[in-house]
């Protein structure tokens, strides 16, 4: 190319190799909850440093548990967000470079079962309850305290059968309700702790 | 033998090499003051404002790559750390941060002079910690100049309780402090770690199939010690480079190559040559908003090789079509090994020809500006000082005109943007380089921001060199609201500063003002002749000149605005006049931003 051709091209924006940093801004918009597994080493301090990450950066936290796992120096959180592949990305690696981060693992597309646990205090007049022992049974949860007036229901499951009885408890006049947020771990013999790639 | 907190952290300080700590005593950290009262391999700089101290700690890591030290005692002392360790986090410069900290048992009870500064600097360390037990400490220090140094640097704190620094343990250096680190949630990546070859490769492969590449050279290069390695490559290939403003240096700004700063205030011949490129190779660099502009119209026809020893530099801004995460300098000695050699192209005397049309420019009227006064300064210290800058005009001034023969020649706040970082920086640096000559590039206001540091460099016998560029202005402030607040000033009229002369000589040093290019050289030779004591040139310059080119904020190379357009217009306006007056100036200036920038601008940061 000779170079006065060159400037014109340019100069017309007729260069056009942005191909494909185009489509990797479609398919980057594709919003989509993510479960994500976070080991941390076991010190005062990294809920904060972790909070803190997702507050600053502007990612927003759905739901958030942290525990022991079976080693004590290392524990586990599980974070649920949403956003598009390129926000968890980022999510990932910032995450990553956190010091006391261990491995961050996303679930959302490896095999895996997600758990969560829901404590509700419903109102039980006694002509009610008959139906809503029912609808316990049926989504295998536990009347765990009983008042004259309440019932405290537990039950455990994916977001969408906790939603599920959530809505058909509703009727009945939900007076409080607690979920502890999810909590994922990969099917077969993989453990996030042990063994698996770390996500990078 | 039993030791104290505070001399086990000397003796592990010792044992990290420190040779400097840059501090101011208080309350929490009197331990490890009557430690340093008996401790003869480090010096202890006391400086007159914490901020100072973070300050200088900074600018002697950029100009050696070595960890800068400061310490400052808690509560007020730690807060004031703040602002230094936030602007070396921004430009990822080692540094540790040491802070005392109100005794254990009084944490969390609002004790006087507490403030949780693990809290308040968690987003801006890459790492801090609260030594609650002496026994933790040498590990915890240990940790604190291994997270600073390696991978991507940053500032790191460890913040000490006084019982800790107070309390014995039985403690032996040379058996007790960490031989190595080993943290196993951090793992970064070093020179020696293996380079991505299959990435690599592909990286060649686009070199040679590139038809207009650019090198894109940012901080990253200096930090790892790449000159050599972009230089080569440049050479082997023939592509240009244009570097960042934390970039200076990467490759000797003389060198034919070499084709200045790109951005905002950078050269249109660089900017031309980014948004026109085939091929962008980002060396260390991470797409600043400073950089790009508007990203949906940046460099649009070019695919992407992005170096980065930071996998969350990789697709943050923008998506590359090859990542390479690893060690600039190791990459670079790789891609050298297999890249193909190149001669110079059309595309060559095409960038070569912008900058003939487009050379950056200021009025050759005779009179003193900024631009001027820093190419003096180039070539009377044979382009050998360091330059320390403040922040605004005067810093893009500098940027665009001062020229780095290597690297860590150029001390400047880039990311953060830290008015009052020029002086005390540059104080750091000559601690760190007895041997050279230190300029400190700064504007009335910013220089006001620090200037208490005048008696720390007076103190030590420092010989700093500071160049005030007296526009009697918030000058970067006042471009912003001339430019796109329809000139509408608001606080920018500094109305009066100090007479900057006799302050330097109420601090101890030589003050000398100059108002014409012969007074500015006078000056400047003089202030060659002294070595004992800090130098403060006045430079008085014009209120209402601006920094071109400029893209404004949020916008791309078609808005980019050229001191070449404003002259043409004023050159036709002038024609049309019997005589010209400071009225057909403002005219001039109202018809050319009105032409070239009708849009305005969204973003309203200034700097
Ligand atoms: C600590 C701080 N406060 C405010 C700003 C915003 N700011 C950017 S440039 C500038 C003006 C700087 O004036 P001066 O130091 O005189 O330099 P000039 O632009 O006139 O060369 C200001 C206020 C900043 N960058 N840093």
């Amino acid at each position: 190319m000779n170079k006065t051709s060159a400037l014109l091209l340019y100069e017309q924006g007729a260069w056009h190799g942005g191909f494909f940093r185009v489509t990797n801004t479609i398919m980057s918009q594709i919003q989509q909850q993510h479960t994500i597994t976070v080991l941390v080493e076991n010190h005062a301090g990294v809920l904060a440093r972790v909070a803190g990450l997702f507050a600053r950066r502007g990612y927003n936290i759905d739901s958030l548990a942290v525990s022991v796992t079976d080693r004590p120096e290392i524990s586990r959180m599980t974070i649920v967000v949403n956003g598009d592949h390129r926000v968890l990305e980022q999510i990932t690696k910032q995450l990553n470079k956190l010091v006391e981060v261990l491995k961050v693992v996303d679930y959302t597309e490896t095999a895996s079962v997600e758990r969560d646990l829901a404590l509700i205090k419903v109102n039980a007049e006694p002509h009610h309850r008959g139906e809503l022992m029912q609808i316990v049974e049926i989504f295998r949860g536990r009347i765990i305290d009983m008042s004259d007036k309440t019932f405290v229901i537990e039950v455990t499951g994916g977001t969408d059968k906790l939603d599920k009885i959530i809505h058909l408890l509703e009727p009945y006049g939900i007076r409080e309700m607690v979920r502890t947020g999810i909590i994922a771990m990969a099917r077969g013999a993989k453990t996030a702790t042990r063994s698996g790639r770390d996500m990078d | 033998m039993q030791l104290s907190g505070a001399q086990i952290l000397l003796e592990c300080l010792k044992r990290e090499g420190v040779s400097h700590i840059f501090g101011y005593p208080g309350g929490a950290v009197l331990p490890i003051y009557d430690a340093i009262f008996d401790c003869k391999d480090i010096k202890h700089i006391l400086v007159r404002h914490e901020q100072g101290a973070a300050h200088m700690a900074d600018g002697f890591a950029r100009s050696t790559g070595k960890v800068g030290v400061c310490l400052a005692t808690s509560g007020p002392g730690a807060t004031n750390l703040v602002t230094g360790i936030a602007t070396a986090y921004m430009d990822s410069i080692p540094m540790v941060a040491i802070t005392g900290q109100v005794r254990t048992s009084a944490i969390g009870k609002d004790a006087f002079q507490e403030a949780d500064i693990t809290g308040i600097t968690m987003p801006i360390t890459k790492h801090n910690r609260l030594v609650k037990r002496v026994e933790d400490l040498p590990q915890a220090l240990a940790e604190a100049f291994y997270i600073a140094r390696t991978g991507r640097p940053g500032p790191t704190l460890v913040d000490i309780p006084l019982d800790v620094s107070r309390n014995l343990m039985e403690f032996d250096v040379n058996r007790d402090y960490p031989q190595q680190v080993n943290i196993p949630s951090y793992r970064p990546a070093g020179p020696t770690a293996r380079v991505p070859d299959v990435q690599v490769r592909k990286a060649a492969q686009l070199i040679a199939e590139a038809e207009r590449p650019v090198l894109y050279v940012g901080g990253g290069a200096i930090a790892s010690g790449a000159q050599a390695e972009v230089t080569a490559l440049a050479e082997r290939t023939n592509i240009l480079v244009t570097t960042t403003l934390l970039g200076k240096g990467a490759i000797d700004e003389t060198h034919p190559l070499s084709i200045g700063m790109l951005g905002m205030h950078g050269t249109a011949y660089a900017n031309h040559a980014t948004n026109g490129a085939d091929l962008l190779i980002a060396v260390g660099a991470r797409f600043d908003d400073r950089v790009t502009g508007n990203v949906e119209k940046f460099a649009t026809g070019a695919r992407i090789i992005h170096i980065d020893i930071d996998p969350a530099e990789i697709g943050k801004v923008i998506q590359p079509d090859v990542p390479i995460v690893g060690d600039v300098k190791a990459i670079l000695a790789e891609l050298l090994k297999i890249v193909q050699p190149r001669p110079a192209t059309a595309w060559n005397d095409q960038i070569l020809e912008w900058k003939e049309r487009f050379p950056l420019i200021y009025p050759n009227d005779g009179k003193l500006y900024a631009e001027y006064a820093i190419e003096t300064v180039n070539e009377m210290f044979d382009y050998q000082a360091i330059m320390a800058t403040d922040v605004g005009q005067h810093q893009m001034w500098a940027a665009q005109h001062f020229k780095c023969k290597r690297p860590r020649q150029w001390v400047t706040s880039g990311g953060l943007g830290t008015m009052g970082y020029g002086l005390p920086a540059a104080i750091g640096v000559q601690f760190a380089n007895p041997d050279k000559r230190v300029v400190c590039l700064s504007g009335d206001g910013s220089f006001q921001m620090c200037t208490q540091e005048l008696m720390t460099a007076a103190v030590y016998g420092l010989p700093v060199i500071t160049i005030v560029i007296n526009n009697r202005s918030l000058g970067m402030v006042r471009q912003w609201q001339e430019m796109f607040y329809e000139e509408r000033y608001s606080q920018v009229d500094l109305q009066a500063s100090p007479d900057f002369v006799k302050l330097a000589e109420a601090y101890g040093g030589v003050g000398m003002r100059a108002t014409t290019r012969e007074e500015l050289r006078d000056a400047l030779a003089k202030a060659i002749e002294v070595t004992d004591r800090p130098v403060v040139i006045d430079c008085v310059i014009p209120t209402k000149e601006n920094v071109y080119p400029m893209i404004p904020s949020g916008q791309s190379i078609k808005e980019m605005m050229l001191r070449q357009d404003l002259e043409q217009v004023k050159a036709s306006v002038h024609a049309d006049a019997e005589q010209w007056s400071f009225a057909d100036e403002e005219r001039v200036l109202e018809q050319y931003v009105e032409a070239v920038h009708s849009a305005g601008s969204e973003d309203a940061s200034g700097g």
